[in-house]
């Protein structure tokens, strides 16, 4: 029976709640029970918020006891996990980092204080690449998150832990942050959907900021529909961020609805020429799975052509220039003054406040984000600021220009999400560039701003799930959920159901 | 090196040092690329989406409690946050 | 280590000093520049925080509307060009006073650019100095230090902080090297910075109080050899928050300096310190790498901008400038320069302006409070605004003496009175009975008295000389115990010596 439950759609949850078929504690209680059986052999979780969960859940099962449920969002009652780089008042937060270890926010995330008030019990925090830094989340200092398809596999990253928690059963969504391609090259690696919206769109507000101009938090879960119920509410004006959009959200689960009909009739979709799936650096398995959904999208009635955006391949070095700056500044506030670890430094070495902190950081930041911070210091330091830093985000305006010629062609843009699936642990540890060579489909997004998708477009010969990413214009999220919707339904009717039925669930007992 | 690892408070170990060095060419590659195509005719773009500032009315909202700003704090003494030793300039 | 110093005369006769002033000003918003935590100075200590204050993990910056108009006003009085797009930039430094270590600040595109302030000078002619910006920025916390002497950072065991000031905003007006001072460099830094705390008192902007930091100097300072020379090395003197200290570190550097100079040695780009209690400046940290501070525009901000319609709404609200107002009240109240300036000096000119308000004559307004309450003041070193004693007190006791209520004598006494808290000036009149006798019966029996008494006087005066009418007031006044007005006196024994 639970399994059944926890196997639906969040849509289905949140219609058996609305319908009084399951109360959210059941729901809740259910997913606490397979995030029970599961995070032994998954470690998708940082923190499992059990207590609180039923809390909520009960609250809520209260509220629509008593009718008093108008005006909540669909979604309301249905359970879900928030990666743990979003503050959550009350529950620890760490970023994956020691430096913040320990530490519980007295404040709230504007993302979780409309979770909240839509009645979504909170399930606990999953981990992540430190400070959101990496692709596979090994660079977590709590231990890996493994892959529910293979276990010798690493999730993605950096939101690993909220894509293998969705694509396991653990939570039916859960919301990641996306940098370079955190939320959707997970959701590619899982079987899982996953969506970064339009810069801006969603609240930065109580996201711990890893770069500033690139960040943005997005919905992860198992269909499309539920994505865009999620991205609905959480997104919208948030008067605590400046770089909020003053609008309100685009309507993006009609655009989900409206694609399920599968009818894409005057649709223009561009491929990207530069990482259109067929070009170097792409895996055979990924390349024929995006070019099989490509007809899929053909069959539909969508009109496909090739669009270049030329200064595309410039996006990767902008990116290593802007983001290791940002984040070298961000992270300066972990100094063992205020929050998190304090280290002394050793014997012998002056007891001051200034090396106080440098051992501190020392300390408590891992290996990856040392790095990062380093090269970030380097890029922003005496004379280099014009020459680097401006350079860099010159190129950001030439991106921004190519994806706006595209879309003066074609409605949405497409690309497979990551060049390959799920990799070996250990297999790019050694050698961060290749590890940052996997973002180059993703990285472009989140230079220019606009929202993009990733939906599972099927397996390769090793059994693991392949994404294929839209994108669309900026503030014009809805633009890729009906293509995207239309393509997972397609493809679920040759496959017999949601992909994540080709993936072996040994943790869910029958 | 040490001069950056200053800058970022870091008190890297000799190995990092040696270590990181070799990566600062992540960069010094990456600004190769960029400055291919980033020519003075190009405008630089700070934020992905062109918005101007929102000006924040001057209305007070409740402040965290003195227990809540010092919860997290590794040291604290008589309401206040304690810093080991600073040097004067 | 006493330094070698040039008589100031000299060194300016062999140099030619130049200036600049980076003024912190901490402005009165409600709220900090970031976030909505209310400002309020002496408040418990990390109380006045928000997450954004506090620098937590996820909070944002917002910038508070009333702090860019603020600075706008700033702008239009120091006549700077208001800049259409300003920008926001991070400074990036560690110390245990900043919540984020960096501060967000104004880089290469500040709100207020180049302007201008005219300063007049104490022989009353103006001396323009030019300003180059005038930029928007947060403030850091406080460190106590403690197990050191006196509370100081050198020798300390470890420091307390406290955040609330985190964040309040603060404008940094940055002049350009103002050159052309010669003799006059101490004197036209002090009537700058002056000039400058009245404007934004006038503004509003500010509670500019020096001594609660609200107002603090970078005082630079370098010399070349001749005015068509290029500018010399210069010193910076750090966070100076008194006048006379601004005064005082200008000239105390600029004879520093030409001793070094004249001995063939080089003056070091440093930072220096103001010692009150030495009356020097000390040295110095020198600019080093470490002011590296990786300036770029803060990812968390986008552009602020200020329309046109903007600038106008401020215009609109723009008062009066000091300046301009002085003028206006001289020519009021029809004044010599010395005694507007004594008025300014005396920290007098508001409060006599709103007793001029409320009814009295500018000469009688000036006299009390350039007299007895200046005196007053004195004895008690306090300020004038700091005296029990409203415009409308000293208002209602100048029309009790044009009503022929009070005489000079016994105004004196009412107004002491009202200084010594007995109550408004008709409760100290009242409580002590002062008004003056206006009954002509009883007043005339006591000149009646008077005059029997001194048959002598009575026979002067009636041959003309009028010397001992003043013996005859005394006695009046006298026997009525001051309540008598003289005039009414002088006037009944005249009639009584002509019938």
């Amino acid at each position: 029976m639970s399994n059944e439950l926890v196997k639906l759609t969040a849509a289905q949850m949140a219609e058996k709640i609305r319908n009084k078929e399951v109360s959210s504690r059941e729901l809740t209680q259910a997913e606490l029970d397979v995030i029970e059986a599961a995070e032994p052999t998954m470690h998708a979780f940082l923190h499992v918020a059990a207590d609180e969960a039923l809390a909520q859940a009960d609250a809520f099962d209260k509220k629509l006891a008593a009718g008093d449920t108008e005006g909540l969002p669909e979604l309301a009652g249905v359970p879900i996990a928030i990666k743990d780089m979003i503050v959550t008042k009350g529950i620890p937060t760490t970023a994956a980092s020691k430096i913040l270890e320990g530490w519980v926010p007295p404040y709230d995330a504007t993302v979780i204080e409309k979770i909240k008030a839509a009645g979504m019990p909170i399930l606990g925090k999953t981990n992540l690449d430190e400070f959101a830094q990496g692709s596979s989340t090994e660079h977590s200092a709590f231990g890996n998150t493994y892959n529910p398809w293979n276990k010798d596999c690493v999730p993605g990253g950096s939101g690993g832990g909220s894509a293998a928690a969705v694509s396991s059963y653990e939570a039916p969504l859960a919301l990641g942050t996306d940098t370079g391609g955190s939320i959707r090259q997970p959701a590619s690696f899982t079987g899982s959907v996953g969506v970064k919206p339009t810069y801006g769109g969603v609240s930065r507000y109580g996201a711990i900021a890893m770069a500033s101009s690139l960040d943005q938090i997005g919905p992860c879960a198992r269909t499309v529909l539920d994505a865009a119920l999620l991205h609905e509410v959480i997104g919208g004006n948030d008067r605590r961020d400046s770089t909020s959009i003053p609008a309100p959200v685009p309507p993006v689960a009609a655009a989900a609805r409206e694609g399920l009909k599968r009818d894409l009739k005057g649709v223009r979709i561009g491929l990207i020429k530069e990482i259109g799936g067929t070009g170097e650096g792409f895996q055979p398995g990924v390349a024929k799975r995006f070019n099989e959904a490509v007809e899929q999208l053909k069959s539909m009635g969508a009109e496909v052509t090739e669009v270049s955006l030329p200064h595309l391949s410039y996006s990767l070095g902008a990116y290593y220039i802007i983001m290791p700056s940002e984040v070298s500044s961000n992270l300066a506030r972990y100094d063992g003054m205020r929050y998190g670890l304090r280290v002394m430094p050793p014997t012998g070495v002056p007891q001051t406040a200034a090396n106080m902190m440098a051992y501190t950081r020392e300390a408590g930041f891992g290996d990856e984000v040392k790095r990062r911070i380093i090269l970030g210091t380097y890029a922003l330091s005496a004379g280099y600021y014009d020459a680097w830093y401006g350079s860099a985000q010159k190129v950001r305006t030439l991106v921004i220009e190519d994806f706006a010629k595209a879309f003066e062609q074609v409605d949405v843009l497409a690309s497979p999400t990551a060049p390959t699936t799920a990799f070996k642990f250990g297999e790019k540890t050694s050698d961060p560039l290749a590890m940052y060579l996997g973002d180059v489909t993703t990285i472009p997004a989140n230079l220019a701003g606009v929202p993009a998708i990733s939906v599972p477009c099927g397996v390769d010969d090793s059994n693991m799930p392949v994404g294929f990413q839209f994108f669309a214009p900026q503030q014009h999220d809805e633009a890729m959920y009906k293509p995207a919707a239309a393509l997972e339904a397609a493809l679920e009717d040759t496959w017999g159901g949601n992909i994540l039925t080709k993936m072996a669930t040994p943790w869910l007992a029958d | 090196m040490e001069h950056l690892a200053d800058l970022a408070r870091i008190a890297l170990s000799d190995e990092e040092i040696t270590r990181m060095q070799g990566e600062l060419n992540v960069i010094a590659d990456a600004i190769d690329e960029v400055q291919k195509v980033a020519t003075d005719d190009v405008k630089p773009t700070a934020n992905p989406v062109p918005l101007e500032a929102y000006l924040r009315p001057d209305v007070a909202e409740t402040p965290l409690t003195q227990e809540e700003a010092l919860s997290g704090g590794p040291v604290t003494d008589q309401g206040m946050f304690v810093a080991p030793q600073i040097l004067g300039e | 280590m006493a330094e070698k110093l040039m008589k100031f005369s000299e060194a300016v006769k062999k140099y030619d000093p130049v200036i600049g002033l980076e003024t912190h000003v901490e402005l009165c918003t409600n709220t900090k520049l970031f976030c909505p935590a209310h400002v309020e100075f002496g408040a418990e200590p990390n109380t006045q925080l928000t997450p954004v204050s506090l620098g937590l993990p996820g909070s944002l910056p917002v910038i508070n509307a009333t702090a860019v108009d603020f600075a706008i006003k700033l702008g239009l009085a120091l006549h700077c060009k208001i800049n259409e797009w300003s920008q926001f930039a991070r400074k990036n430094y560690f110390y245990p006073d900043m919540p984020r270590n960096y501060q967000i600040s104004q880089y290469d595109k500040p709100t207020n650019g180049e302007g201008y302030l005219d300063v007049e000078l104490d022989d009353g002619s103006i001396f323009r100095v030019p300003i180059e910006r005038a930029h928007i920025e947060d403030d850091a916390g406080k460190n106590t230090h403690v197990g050191g002497a006196d509370g100081r950072i050198e020798g300390a065991d470890h420091s307390l902080c406290d955040y609330n000031r985190a964040g309040v905003p603060l404008i940094e007006i940055v002049t350009k090297p103002i050159t052309g001072v010669g003799e006059r460099a101490s004197e036209i830094a002090g009537a700058y910075m002056r000039t400058l705390r009245d404007i934004v008192k006038a503004l509003g902007i500010s509670h500019a109080r020096m001594e609660q930091g609200n107002m603090r100097a970078d005082v630079n300072v370098s010399l070349r050899p001749s005015p068509d020379a290029p500018l010399g090395t210069r010193s910076e003197t750090k966070n100076v928050n008194t006048f006379r200290g601004i005064e005082k570190t200008v000239t105390y550097e600029i004879r520093r300096q030409a001793a070094i100079l004249d001995d063939g040695g080089e003056i070091l780009q440093e930072t220096r310190h103001w010692d009150e209690a030495t009356q020097t400046t000390a040295g110095g940290r020198l600019k080093t790498d470490a002011d590296d501070y990786r300036y770029f525009p803060d990812p968390d901000l986008v552009m602020l901008h200020i329309t046109p319609e903007h600038i106008e709404r401020i215009k609109a609200q723009m008062p009066e400038m000091p300046r301009e107002r002085r003028n206006r009240l001289q020519s009021e109240w029809g004044i010599s320069d010395d005694a507007m300036r004594d008025i300014v000096n005396a920290g007098a000119l508001d409060l006599i302006e709103d007793t001029v308000k409320a009814g009295a004559t500018a000469q009688g307004a000036r006299k009390w409070w350039l007299g007895e309450i200046a005196r007053a003041a004195n004895e008690q070193e306090k300020s004038l605004d700091d005296m029990p004693i409203s415009p409308s007190d000293v208002a209602e006791v100048e029309k009790l003496i044009a009503d022929g209520k009070l005489n000079d004598k016994l105004a004196k006494k009412t107004v002491l009175g009202v200084l010594a808290g007995e109550g408004t000036p008709s409760e100290v009149v009242k409580k002590h009975g002062y008004e003056v006798v206006q009954d002509t019966g009883a007043l005339e029996a006591e000149v009646d008295k008077a005059l029997a008494a001194n048959p002598d006087i009575v026979e002067k005066l009636k041959s003309g000389n009028m010397k001992p009418m003043g013996a005859i007031i005394g006695q009046v006044m006298k026997a009525t115990r001051g309540q008598a007005d003289a005039k009414a006196v002088s006037a009944l024994v005249m009639a009584k010596i002509k019938g």
